[in-house]
């Protein structure tokens, strides 16, 4: 196996330090407590191409590959998760499954907006009778008599981006008789009649991000965005869901190893018992835990990344590296605020901000028990 | 119209700085970077460039690792880039230096409408010396510590940063301007950029390739053709915390001044 990353990536790396020590950090503080949605940096990081980083120049994005997506995602979580995951769901969640499954004429006419970061994309998968049971879709589309139109009616909740995206990636229910294979996939635009955004959710973490409600009331949505053939929508989910997950774990290890980075900061400068805390073999060993811990999920991360990059089978690996990067970065965040003491507690210091941001990644995309799922299935337990 | 950068890759003085036994830096052991006032020379080219759709071409004097930090230039727009690299050259200081970049230079082609940027000065040696040197080698005119640059046709209209104030000054093409800090804030490298910037048109210039240019003679480069002699490099003592008085009053210009006679400098 190769563990060097190439010079592109070393460098794309480095970039994505720099810009995310100077243009998010200073500002993850304030997006959290004031739940502000943070388009100034989605602005810039669109004119580097942080928008579209693993997709072919032919349809604007970077060029780059799926690990330097996973490194842009865990660069910018280290300082702010709501940041990384705006980028996460944008580039997973709504250009994935249009570049996976578009035809050429969608890909023409929304990859380039949405690549160069001109427009935001989200995902509408999940209701609130059908999360991890994301088959039990009631959100219905029926063609209209002019066969020209998918009328939509239902809603959608916990949308990342949701208020803030232009072009949405949307599943509903085409023929309830089939199960699973009565889901279909469709291309919808903010403007379409008879689409709008619904309430803004309050979070514990990643409180600048977008999450809100999305509704359709007889919305009207042209033919030719079917995404996929009717009744692929649950596989075209399910594929989805497989990349995100690459995005999540690598905003779960960037937020475990931005807890890491600020507690080896402060256990060297706090003094207790007339010694600096790094002196004591307890903090030694709980940052030498926390490190291998987020190195382990590092290479799980990247792992699932290059498979995906070369087109090899990636599910389970998505799946082994979200579970394994999620309850680590949780697991680490809650230790970096054992060690800060009370000032952990605080608002002072990131760390507790990290640790609520670092539950969800337990939860969306998938919770780990449906990792676990994946995983056990892999093994043919049944 | 073309653009010439020159840039230097310097040690990372924000890290560790390591000094030999002798004084002089330890450069192998120290991480390098881009000198950091030739990024806002980059900047101010690419600036240019699309305004006028000019062609940028960085070129920098040092050893075949810099090849890397030629590359993250590209990664930012620039289209091209060439490294002066040999044995020969090796030990020069800022007359030598300038004298093979000038050969450089010549050798890339500088026409009519060119313009060469420079930073202000290397944060290594800080001497300023090697833009206006060279540009005094090209036998063109020079406009140094640029804090605003527009141009008209031909005509540069540069504003000059000085110690108590600003000077404008026009000149035309072509020109050797040095650039601050203060000029611009250099772009970050683009993802794309990056993932380009190995397939760029890279060119090594080496003591054969500059050999004929009146300029390159053993007498004028590197250790040999290199007039000053360093005999102790050394870190200066910290200065001492500062004091600040505020206030324009007679009491505060009373403590100061019994301040100063304490130390017995009045």
């Amino acid at each position: 196996m190769d563990f060097h990353l190439t010079r592109e990536q070393e460098m794309v790396r480095k970039m994505y330090r720099e810009f995310a020590e100077t243009e998010v950090k200073p500002l993850a503080e304030e997006l959290d407590e004031e739940e502000r949605f943070p388009m100034e940096t989605v602005e810039k990081m669109a004119k580097l191409g942080m928008m579209g980083i693993y997709f072919p120049k032919k349809y604007g994005g970077a060029g780059g590959d799926v690990l330097s997506y996973a490194m842009c995602v865990e660069e910018l979580a280290k300082v702010c998760g709501t940041t990384a995951v705006i980028v996460s769901a944008h580039t997973s969640l709504c250009c994935a499954p249009i570049f996976e499954h578009g035809t050429e004429e969608q890909k023409m006419k929304y990859l380039p907006d949405l690549l160069s970061g001109k427009k935001l994309g989200a995902f509408g998968l999940t209701e609130p009778n059908a999360g991890t049971d994301a088959s039990g879709q009631q959100t219905t589309a029926v063609l209209d008599e002019s066969g020209e139109n998918y009328i939509l009616n239902g809603s959608k909740c916990f949308i990342t981006n949701g208020n803030v995206a232009e072009t949405f990636v949307v599943m509903a229910m085409t023929d309830s008789s089939k199960g699973n294979h009565g889901i279909s996939a469709f291309i919808v635009e903010k403007s379409f009649p008879g689409f709008s955004v619904g309430k803004h959710e309050k979070k514990m973490g990643i409180r600048g991000s977008s999450t809100c409600d999305l509704i359709f009331e007889d919305c009207v949505v042209p033919k030719e965005n079917l995404l996929g053939k009717e009744g692929q929508g649950f596989k075209i989910a399910m594929q989805t869901l497989d990349g995100g997950r690459i995005g999540i774990a690598a905003q779960a290890l960037g937020l475990g190893e931005g807890a890491i980075n600020e507690a080896v900061k402060y256990t060297q400068e706090r003094v207790q018992f007339g010694k600096r805390l790094s002196q004591f073999q307890n903090t030694q060993f709980q940052l030498a835990d926390m490190h291998t811990r987020m190195q382990a999920a590092q290479y799980l991360v990247y792992a699932a990344a290059c498979k995906k990059q070369n087109h090899e089978p990636y599910s389970v690996d998505a799946a082994m590296a979200k579970l394994f990067a999620a309850e680590a970065a949780s697991d680490v965040t809650r230790r970096a605020v054992q060690l800060f003491g009370g000032y952990g507690y605080t608002r002072e210091y990131p760390v507790e901000r990290m640790m609520r941001d670092a539950k969800i990644t337990e939860i969306y995309e998938g919770t780990s028990e449906v990792q676990r799922m994946v995983i056990s299935r892999a093994l043919g337990v049944k | 119209m073309k653009i010439i950068v020159c840039v230097k890759q310097v040690p990372d003085t924000s890290g560790k700085v390591a000094v030999n036994p002798d004084g002089t830096l330890n450069r192998a052991s120290m991480a390098t970077i881009t000198n950091p006032d030739d990024l806002n020379a980059v900047e101010a080219a690419l600036v240019l460039k699309e305004q006028t759709g000019a062609e940028v071409v960085v070129v920098s004097m040092g050893p075949p690792p810099a090849e890397g930090m030629l590359r993250e230039i590209i990664a930012r727009g620039v289209d091209r880039a060439v490294l002066v690299s040999g044995r020969e050259f090796g030990g020069s200081d800022t007359y030598a230096t300038s004298q093979i970049l000038a050969a450089a230079i010549n050798k890339i082609g500088l026409e009519d409408e060119d313009i060469v940027f420079c930073g202000r000065q290397a944060i290594d040696g800080d001497t300023a010396q090697v833009g206006p040197q060279i540009a005094e080698k090209l036998n063109i005119p020079q406009v140094s510590y640029a804090a605003e640059i527009t141009k008209e046709g031909k005509t540069l209209t540069v504003k000059r940063m000085l110690e108590d104030g600003y000077m404008t000054i026009k000149v035309n093409t072509p020109c050797l301007i040095t650039c601050i800090k203060e000029l611009n804030a250099p772009r970050y490298m683009s993802v794309g950029g990056i993932f380009e910037c190995y397939e760029k048109p890279y060119e090594v210039l080496d003591y054969e390739a500059l050999k004929d240019d009146p300029l390159i003679d053993p007498t004028t480069i590197g250790l040999k053709g290199s007039p000053t002699n360093i005999f102790k490099s050394f870190t200066p003592p910290q200065k001492g915390a500062g004091m600040m008085l505020e206030g324009a009053d007679k009491d505060t210009c009373e403590k100061l001044a019994g301040m100063l006679a304490a130390k017995h400098l009045i």
